[in-house]
């Protein structure tokens, strides 16, 4: 079995796989189960200030996007940070902590956005043995009307000036959480780097409104009549998430700044992928929330089995391995030529790819009598959109011409690398090399 | 002169050659990938899941099925093996219907349960091919003994192997697999399955077969017990209950179990005779498996008779449902009293039966059914026990009474007779043998 221990900015747990800071966090007895349930790490969720806690809505929290068989694919919430008093959550940290030492916990802080007020959130917290803090700029509802969470995540400036606060007042690991409600992920976390956090931590939730009533003619999730954009996770978000991690470990600013990924991580593959595109470790929420704390199992598993499989011993052999391959898109292979092909033994005859080729590709797939669907290379632009659209995992798959083939399509013989930038169809092409 | 199905008497060779090969094919056959990604995907991954309290031996189903939907089928079949070291057996004979697929939600949902039994097969047969999984812990220098090379004496053996114990099983039969190698129905377990999995769950080491050696004949307990630090008896049910009706012992009658078991150990279909006329008397699963089985040979006519309601049978409605696609009637309340034949079987006369406050009764009308063959397979029972061991009803008692021996499987009562509950006993007294060795 491959040793999923990871060493993250210092803090050590059994397996990459952290419970994000969320409801599932929230409070001592969910953190237990978690432990219990095998996850390497937990970050509490969001702690204010002192006073009086925050209060939540007391109608529907959540909305949801589902798939077929109502499979959970996206879900929102419009709830708030911690609503529990912060001397109760201090005495369970140090008190989870205390029993459970091999896991790491991060405590998640949102503060006001005033030097005291992080100075004194920090001293409060020096003693509960946590690992370290996360600073969370990203929550997108609620907390960000009131000039917090996403309300400093979208403030590069604001970010260092936290995080500097932070570094000076504190001796823990700091990673800052970033919000994706901005146009480019890599200046929030080039302002983080700046002010000296350890690592940053993506993405927070994404802005959105899952549902209209139509009779209502309300946003879901509905209060009385009303609706809040809440912040989007859940597998349908990790696209944008994974994006936004291999922007920050690839961006010559960043580079080598850890990253706590978080998105939509569902299974070890998820969590795999994260990591291959540079993040240390992830953290989960909406697939615990759908599914409980024990899909971590399956997580454990699968990763052990992929890294076993690959050869790697360690987590750290698997961070970063896909970064070297995300390029820009004038870097890529203008001369890799590819035509998808149909296996007539896997092919169930449902006709979605000759529809999808046929109305709105390049009418490069015939119907022939029987159902039989073929690819014409003559026009196949090896677009994809046949493959993604079957039914049937591997029954179309894009195959790549060899080096000196002609692509009936073009005419053109299948030569070495060229990417854009020396295209004669480019007016700025430079010559090449 | 070729046999016919019409072709009186007890006779081979009574279908052309391709029908035997068509008749005992596989049952139900492996999916593919495809089939399996479909397949796993309809699991919800209930909490607690009734599926796991369904199984006698508690595989964590919703996990080894989110294992093979995540691509990770080896991984799957450890958290199947774990559990059930026979995990690729129990997935082709499990009555499924009756245990976790009736428990699914999804059947509850829509009649249509997650196909855990197949899903079962997928990974424990993908993951088959490679090594055996398991080592075994460092040698503790303890000796046991386990008698019955069944589902039960093996898993026995494996988990104490896998506790660092050295085995020695001792089996009657010529070859080890118990039930599993001569007590199931041909189409279900093809390409010598039974044997390969013994194979695979030998490869673990520190286990010794000892075929053709029977407790009480060539061995005695208390020899057993003097020899090693512990023994486990897994005997199975050696005994057959008898009908106890006139004319039992005319040729043409025969235990069901013995059909079934000299039906596995013949390859060649076409040379095992089979009447043209075969009644069975039962209503188990193994009624089913030879009613089924004789019709595959080509039997004419095939009539399962049983004393009770159809309700009453322990062959699940699928089995049902199984034997009377294959052409096999199933006749019920009535209840055999006599077998005629003068010098051969010809017929069995049952008298009908009512079954009231007072039990099974019979109506005192009567008919006959045209037989050149019977089977019985009315249960078996066990077969000559050594002294001291305690008994519950009919059965060994799990606690058996007798220091540094445990039972398990068919042997012991509490419990359906399967090959899962078999297991799960051999393994729970593989676990307490090695507590109570390790102290």
């Amino acid at each position: 079995m491959a040793n999923l221990t990871t060493d993250f900015i210092g803090i050590k747990s059994p397996n990459p796989f952290w419970l994000a800071s969320a409801p599932p966090t929230d409070k001592e007895y969910n953190v237990r189960r978690a432990f219990e349930a095998g996850w390497g790490g937990v970050v509490w969720k969001t702690l204010g200030s002192e006073g009086p806690p925050v209060v939540n809505v007391n109608g529907p929290r959540y909305g949801a996007v589902w798939g077929a068989d109502r499979r959970l694919l996206g879900l929102n919430n419009i709830e708030l940070i911690t609503d529990r008093p912060l001397e109760v959550n201090l005495r369970e940290i140090k008190q989870v902590k205390r029993d459970w030492p091999d896991r790491a916990l991060v405590i998640s802080l949102m503060v006001p956005c005033d030097e005291e007020s992080w100075k004194d959130i920090l001293a409060r917290i020096e003693d509960t043995g946590a690992d370290g803090v996360e600073l969370n700029f990203g929550c997108p509802h609620g907390m960000s009307e009131r000039g917090m969470g996403a309300a400093v995540g979208q403030v590069p400036e604001y970010i260092e000036m936290v995080t500097r606060w932070v570094k000076q007042y504190s001796r823990m690991p700091c990673i800052v959480k970033l919000t994706p409600n901005i146009a480019d992920i890599r200046k929030p976390a080039e302002a983080a780097k700046s002010g000296g956090a350890d690592a940053v931590s993506l993405i927070n939730t994404i802005n959105s409104i899952t549902a209209v009533n139509l009779d209502t003619f309300s946003p879901e999730p509905m209060i009385d009549g009303k609706g809040a954009h809440g912040g989007y996770c859940g597998p349908a978000v990790k696209p944008i998430a994974l994006n936004m991690v291999a922007e920050i470990a690839r961006s010559a600013e960043t580079r080598g700044l850890p990253i706590s990924g978080i998105g939509g991580v569902t299974t070890w593959r998820d969590a795999a992928e994260f990591m291959a595109l540079g993040a240390g470790n992830v953290q989960v929420c909406t697939a615990a929330m759908t599914y409980g704390f024990k899909v971590v199992q399956e997580m454990i598993s699968g990763l052990s089995q992929y890294m076993d499989e690959k050869g790697m011993t360690s987590t750290a052999d698997l961070v970063g391995r896909a970064v070297p391959n995300v390029t820009d898109w004038q870097f890529l292979n203008l001369n890799y030529v590819a035509k998808a092909k149909i296996d007539q033994d896997a092919c169930i005859k449902c006709g979605r790819c000759y529809a999808a080729c046929e109305d709105t590709s390049h009418q490069a797939i015939w119907m022939h009598p029987g159902r039989v669907f073929e690819v014409n290379d003559a026009e196949c632009v090896a677009c994809n959109l046949c493959v993604n659209v079957c039914p049937v995992e591997n029954c179309i798959t894009m195959e790549p011409m060899a080096k000196g083939a002609t692509d009936p399509r073009t005419g053109q013989v299948v030569s070495d690398y060229a990417n854009w930038t020396t295209h004669p169809n480019n007016p700025m092409a430079k010559a090449a090399e | 002169m070729t046999n016919s199905q019409l072709t009186p008497g007890i006779v081979p060779g009574r279908l052309p050659a391709e029908s035997y090969v068509r008749n005992f094919s596989d049952h139900a056959p492996p999916l593919d990938r495809h089939e399996a990604q479909v397949a796993a995907d309809r699991c919800y991954f209930c909490h607690d899941a009734p599926c796991i309290t369904a199984c006698p031996t508690s595989i964590d189903i919703p996990l080894f099925i989110r294992q093979i939907a995540t691509g990770t089928p080896d991984a799957a079949a450890r958290t199947i093996w774990d559990q059930n070291i026979l995990g690729g057996m129990c997935a082709r004979v499990c009555p499924t219907e009756t245990l976790c697929e009736q428990a699914c939600v999804r059947e509850t949902a829509e009649g249509k349960p997650v196909e855990i039994g197949r899903l079962q097969r997928f990974a424990t047969d993908h993951a088959m091919a490679g090594p055996h999984p398991y080592s075994r812990a460092s040698l503790t220098g303890k000796r046991v003994a386990v008698v019955g090379a069944g589902p039960a004496g093996l898993a026995c053996a494996h988990r104490l192997a896998m506790r660092g114990h050295d085995v020695v099983v001792l089996e009657r039969r010529e070859k080890p697999g118990g039930l599993n190698e001569y007590g199931i129905a041909s189409y279900k377990a093809v390409g010598d399955f039974a044997q390969a999995e013994v194979d695979w769950l030998l490869a673990i080491g520190g286990i010794e077969i000892r075929s053709g050696v029977e407790l009480g004949r060539d061995v005695t307990l208390e020899a057993l017990r003097a020899d090693y630090d512990a023994v486990f008896l897994g005997l199975g049910l050696a005994g057959v209950n008898a009908l106890n009706a006139a004319g039992e012992d005319l040729p043409g009658v025969q235990d069901a179990v013995d059909f079934i078991a000299g039906l596995r150990q013949q390859p060649d279909r076409a040379a095992i005779p089979v009447g043209r006329d075969v009644v069975v008397i039962g209503g188990g699963m193994t009624a089913v498996d030879a009613a089924v089985q004789a019709r595959l040979l080509g039997a004419e006519n095939v009539s399962i008779v049983y004393r009770r309601g159809q309700d009453r049978m322990s062959a699940s409605d699928y089995e049902q449902e199984h034997a009377q696609n294959a052409g096999v009637r199933i006749i019920c309340n009535a209840a055999p009293v006599a077998i005629h034949g003068n010098g051969a079987l010809r017929e069995v006369e049952f008298a009908y039966t009512v079954e009231g406050a007072g039990g099974l009764s019979q109506t005192g009308e009567t008919f006959r059914l045209k037989a050149d063959q019977l089977f019985k397979a009315i249960g078996q029972k066990l077969g000559a026990l050594p002294d001291g061991l305690s008994r519950d009803g009919s059965k060994i008692a799990a606690e058996t009474g007798l220091a540094g021996v445990w039972a398990g499987g068919d042997c012991t009562g509490g419990g359906e007779d399967l090959t899962v509950t078999a297991v799960a006993q051999g393994r729970d007294a593989a676990e307490a043998i090695h507590a109570s060795l390790m102290g």
